[in-house]
């Protein structure tokens, strides 16, 4: 074998109106197969409307080495919700 | 890393996992960790691709269209099965070609049951009904376990499965109301699926050596034993509505544990047939590796195609 057919993540939109969310993976040669057989694989019972494969090679994802310095700082931010300001008892709505 | 390091490191992993905190691929994990979902994962999979030999044999060979279509589409939820879990493997850091090595190598094994012959149309009932049985039992725990591309994966699988008992159930039913003949067949299928699919649910808990393990990281949440009993108490029914009897001349209704005792199961021959003794361990092997061997230049050539296709588009670039 000369070289290995590359790994593919596929999203799927399950219906109009709602996003594409990350289904699974597989291998295929090309674009054009990844989408066929995401097709084959991911949506043998109506799961979806439309579908978008990439490259897996192309994903840049976080390392969760690194969660400390980039999610914790929110956890003291704290004003940024509506419940951190205080409103009389009159005011129902807002 | 220190020693004092990893084992501080372990002991948050395993705090995160009784915490019921799901594990990700990029997450610091203990290598056993790893090694054990690998080899469970890929065992699996390869369960999935191996299972589809014994169906196959009767697509052609089907009875009517309806059953036909409905085979068909199982043995493609198979494929799929067995490759959704390949690519949850995947996430561990092994290659889609180091798996196929391992099945083709013998190194990795599947499940022992499909070393089993499907000689008649009933083996395809019985096969739905207690092979596709026994695997949900086995299967629905997985939905909740620790490593989240198996758990993701395992829910996409269960939800798949139910129409592969009931098509096989529908089989044996009519089967068991037809002919004489037709009954035979049934209960013949029972018989010799019976026990294998008891097996199947895995060596008792005392000879199992990774229960321990496996139930704390939520691999395992039930033992062998418990499953197998669930198991047995959930088909006796069936087979007794459909006026089959279950091959088991010790099976009896225990009143005071409300389940069912039953006989000693043969695991002599279950041993034989996971070292490769069973009577049909050689041909599906032969199959896999001679799909896969035949299929090499296929491969090849998609790929040096995409490779042409591509140079073409980067040319018109420039």
């Amino acid at each position: 074998m000369e070289k290995n057919w590359p790994l593919w993540e596929v999203f799927v939109r399950s219906k109009n109106g709602l996003e594409h969310r990350h289904f699974g993976s597989l291998h295929a040669a090309d674009e054009a197969m990844a989408l066929e057989n995401a097709r084959d694989v991911y949506t043998r019972r109506s799961e979806g409307v439309s579908i978008w494969v990439v490259e897996s090679k192309h994903i840049t994802a976080s390392n969760p080495k690194d969660n400390g310095e980039l999610f914790e700082p929110a956890q003291d931010k704290i004003y940024r919700h509506p419940t951190f300001y205080d409103l009389p008892d009159e005011v129902k709505h807002m | 890393m220190s020693e004092k390091e990893i084992k501080n490191l372990d002991e948050i992993f395993e705090q995160r996992i009784a915490r019921d905190e799901k594990i990700e691929p990029k997450d610091w994990m203990p290598e056993k960790y790893r090694k054990t979902h690998i080899r469970q994962i890929s065992q699996h999979a390869h369960s999935e691709i191996v299972g589809m030999l014994p169906e196959g044999n009767w697509i052609t060979r089907a009875p009517s269209l309806r059953r036909k279509v409905a085979l068909l589409a199982k043995v493609q939820d198979e494929a799929g099965h067995g490759l959704y879990l390949y690519s949850a493997c995947e996430t561990l850091g092994v290659s889609r070609e180091e798996l196929y090595d391992q099945l083709h190598s013998g190194k990795a094994k599947y499940s022992s049951i499909f070393n089993y012959p499907t000689i008649t149309w009933a083996d395809i009932g019985a096969i739905g009904w207690l092979v596709d049985g026994a695997a949900i039992i086995n299967q629905v725990p997985l939905c909740s376990t620790s490593y989240g591309p198996y758990a993701r994966a395992m829910i996409r699988v269960c939800k798949e499965e139910s129409f592969h008992q009931r098509q096989g159930f529908e089989i044996m039913m009519t089967l068991a109301q037809g002919t004489p003949e037709q009954k035979e067949m049934a209960q013949d299928a029972l018989n010799r699926w019976w026990w294998p699919s008891l097996m199947m649910l895995g060596p008792t808990d005392a000879e199992s050596v990774h229960t321990a393990q496996s139930m704390k990281w939520k691999l395992k949440r039930k033992t062998n034993d418990e499953l197998r009993q669930q198991f047995i108490d959930q088909t006796v029914p069936q087979a007794e509505l459909i006026g089959l009897t279950i091959p088991d001349p010790e099976l009896k209704w225990n009143e005071e544990r409300k389940s069912y005792d039953f006989g000693p199961i043969d695991w002599d021959e279950f041993w034989q047939v996971v070292k490769g003794h069973g009577p049909c361990n050689k041909i599906r092997m032969e199959a896999r590796v001679g799909a896969w061997e035949e299929g090499e230049w296929v491969r090849d050539a998609a790929m040096s195609y995409a490779e042409k296709q591509q140079n073409k588009k980067t040319k018109q670039a420039v």
